[in-house]
């Protein structure tokens, strides 16, 4: 039986495009978990994979829009939430999952995420969190933690981290997550009821970074970061997202905000109909 | 529902912006992102408040990245989509004009110009993007700009500026300079019958036989757009005709390259529109776009009342370049003047394709446009050489 054979029998095999595999991520990689949880939630809510649509920026789980069957764009650095935003206003029928990486959503397109989070536009953003840009071979980003080591950073980074969840809470979005690759179920729950849900939703996914960003900081295998997701997160649904800033000690998770506002579609509905009475 | 026509069929005391955002929704324009910039502003007014009562969509984005991004992606969505800015929001939209190329997306930006480098002259006109417009992103690539000289064009070609984007697949640019933009002039809008409208191939196979980005005779593939069942993957990489990324292999990279330039190139002569004015005896050529091309005319017609026998040859088309056409000239003139609004782009153009007749330019830069006395002058000189 060759390797394809053995991945058509998989039971999520019908969402993904075979063909594409082995995947480019590493050994102990949490992409591959995204991945999973991803298409299981799909596969538990029945999507019709012929209306949504996976936009991905650039980075290693950028990699992720060209493994899944359906409609996928792999934009450029930074822009996958404003690609999206053309795509949902332009057919509001089609579900919209942006997945991508700490770098890509905060750093280059730190600007498109807190815009498209202000406007409420319809989209569920997946964000891959390594600490590091690994595909370029493993430099700070703007949530590598205080005194880690990078290839920009040899001495230790002097760059104080965002904490995504008070990020995303403060620029509206109306659902914020924060799990690890060691969540499973919790996750593909927390992408289920996103997906579910109007408006802009987030969910911050912590990764293993063994190869690249583990290795320079000396955190082991990819065994021992999970291990060590399961010692330091605790679950706390409802907390206060600007006391949940990651540490060494503690990783809070959990679903911190989920609240119901007007989305831009709804509100451009509303004024459509009043300019069409006229 | 008289009042939210999509073709304002009638004459118009019209601005060249707002022309320029009629055109677009007469050629079935339904997306429209931007953001404010002078002198551009206008078209983003006109569609924050047309947009919404012809059932498409306008949003402002929060700068001319997002603004680029999101037409490419209400493209894929199946809209015809365009933008509008100037200088600075260009260079900021160089990045994903690169993804348009790439990943063969049809859409209309528009520049109207004014001058540069950085911020320059916000309220004056110039033409200081013309060589940016061809060459701005990274790599090799065709696109394909025309540049209107009256109010009436920025509605016309705007609607030829759709039609191209929608048959080549390709990003499209109006490339007016400020003046043209901020011009009020008479516009006469045809009925919407007389309004030829150019649409998308789509695919004529099934999801399972289709091939996406597999070019038919004409170098241009079939769009199967987001939410029609196809499941394309699109990606700005490098790639198969699947759309998979293939970054390995250098034929792949030849190929969709050169295919990209290609359609563009091979399809020139359906694509370059020039206007001749008393070119049959001419020793003397006149080469202008824009705003300068008017003087030019002037011009063009006082050289002949001094006897001196010129004529013009404006550029519609400015990208692709008009190379048969400005080398038929140069072979039968004895000199070519070149008036631009800038320190010398398409000059540039001219003189690697007139080779041995010498060409004359006139720079004009500061915020006003050339006089035809001017433009006379540097003819007077062309013809004494």
């Amino acid at each position: 039986m060759t390797v394809l054979q053995e991945f058509e029998k998989h039971p999520l095999a019908k969402y993904l495009r075979l063909e594409r595999f082995p995947h480019i991520w590493c050994e102990g990689c949490g992409d591959g978990i995204i991945l999973n949880c991803f298409v299981k939630a799909l596969d538990d809510l029945g999507i019709n994979m012929d209306k949504l649509v996976v936009v991905s920026g650039i980075g290693c789980i950028g990699r992720i829009a060209g493994y899944i069957k359906c409609d996928s764009f792999h934009t450029t650095h930074g822009r996958p939430i404003a690609l999206a935003t053309g795509i949902k206003l332009a057919n509001p029928k089609l579900t919209i999952a942006v997945i991508s990486g700490d770098g890509d959503l905060f750093a280059i397109g730190g600007n498109h995420f807190i815009h498209a989070a202000r406007r409420n536009v319809d989209m569920t953003v997946i964000c891959s969190n390594n600490f590091n840009y690994g595909m370029t071979g493993g430099q700070f980003g703007p949530t590598t933690p205080l005194d880690s080591y990078t290839t920009t950073t040899p001495y230790g980074n002097i760059e104080h981290p965002f904490n995504l969840v008070h990020l995303a809470a403060a620029a509206g979005a109306v659902y914020v997550a924060r799990w690890t690759a060691l969540h499973v179920k919790r996750l593909t729950e927390s992408i289920k009821k996103a997906l579910q849900k109007k408006g802009f939703k987030f969910i911050e996914v912590i990764s293993p970074c063994p190869e690249i960003y583990g290795r320079r900081n000396k955190l082991g295998k990819a065994i021992d970061t999970m291990k060590r997701y399961r010692q330091i997160c605790e679950i706390r649904h409802g907390y206060d997202p600007a006391k949940a800033e990651i540490t060494i000690e503690k990783i809070i998770v959990g679903e911190f905000i989920d609240i119901e506002k007007p989305t831009y579609g709804e509100l451009l509905q509303k004024q459509f109909l009043t300019i069409q009475k006229r | 529902m008289t009042m939210h026509r999509e073709v304002l069929t009638g004459k118009h005391l019209m601005q060249g912006d707002i022309a320029c955002a009629e055109g677009a929704i007469a050629a079935g324009c339904k997306f429209f992102a931007g953001y404010p910039i002078t002198p551009a502003t206008e078209i983003t007014e006109r569609m924050a408040r047309r947009m919404i009562e012809v059932d498409g969509m306008f949003v402002q984005m929060e700068d001319e990245l997002a603004s680029m991004a999101a037409i490419i992606g209400a493209s894929w969505a199946g809209a015809k989509a365009m933008t509008a800015t100037s200088g600075p929001g260009f260079s900021l939209m160089q990045e994903n004009i690169g993804l348009a190329v790439m990943t063969e997306t049809p859409c209309v930006v528009v520049n109207i110009m004014r001058g540069a480098p950085s911020t320059g002259l916000p309220t004056e006109g110039a033409q200081q993007d013309v060589m940016q417009c061809k060459w701005g992103s990274h790599g090799d690539y065709e696109i394909i700009a025309l540049a209107p000289a009256s109010v009436q064009e920025m509605f016309d070609l705007t609607i030829e500026c759709f039609n191209f984007a929608e048959t080549y697949r390709a990003p499209t640019f109006l490339l007016a300079d400020g003046f043209t933009g901020h011009l009020w002039e008479r516009v006469v809008i045809p009925s919407r019958e007389e309004i030829k409208t150019v649409e998308r191939k789509k695919p004529i196979v099934p999801a399972d036989k289709y091939v996406p980005f597999k070019p038919d005779e004409d170098l241009v593939p079939p769009m199967a757009c987001f939410g029609e069942g196809y499941r394309v993957h699109v990606t700005g990489l490098t790639h198969d005709e699947l759309g998979y990324p293939k970054t390995t292999d250098p034929k792949i990279q030849h190929e969709l390259v050169n295919r990209l330039c290609e359609k563009i190139r091979k399809n020139s002569d359906k694509i370059i529109r020039t206007y001749k004015f008393m070119l049959e005896d001419a020793d003397v050529a006149v080469i202008a776009y824009g705003i300068p091309s008017r003087s030019s005319l002037n011009a063009v017609k006082r050289a002949r009342e001094a006897g001196i026998k010129a004529g013009l040859l404006r550029l519609i088309t400015v990208w692709p370049f008009p190379e048969k056409q400005v080398e038929e000239l140069s072979n039968h003139v004895k000199a070519i003047v070149v008036p631009e609004m800038n320190c010398g782009q398409v000059v540039r153009e001219v003189e690697r394709v007139a080779k041995e007749t010498p060409v004359h330019f006139s720079s004009k830069i500061g915020g006003e446009p050339h006089s035809p006395s001017e433009i006379f002058e540097v003819i007077r000189r062309a013809a004494k050489a």
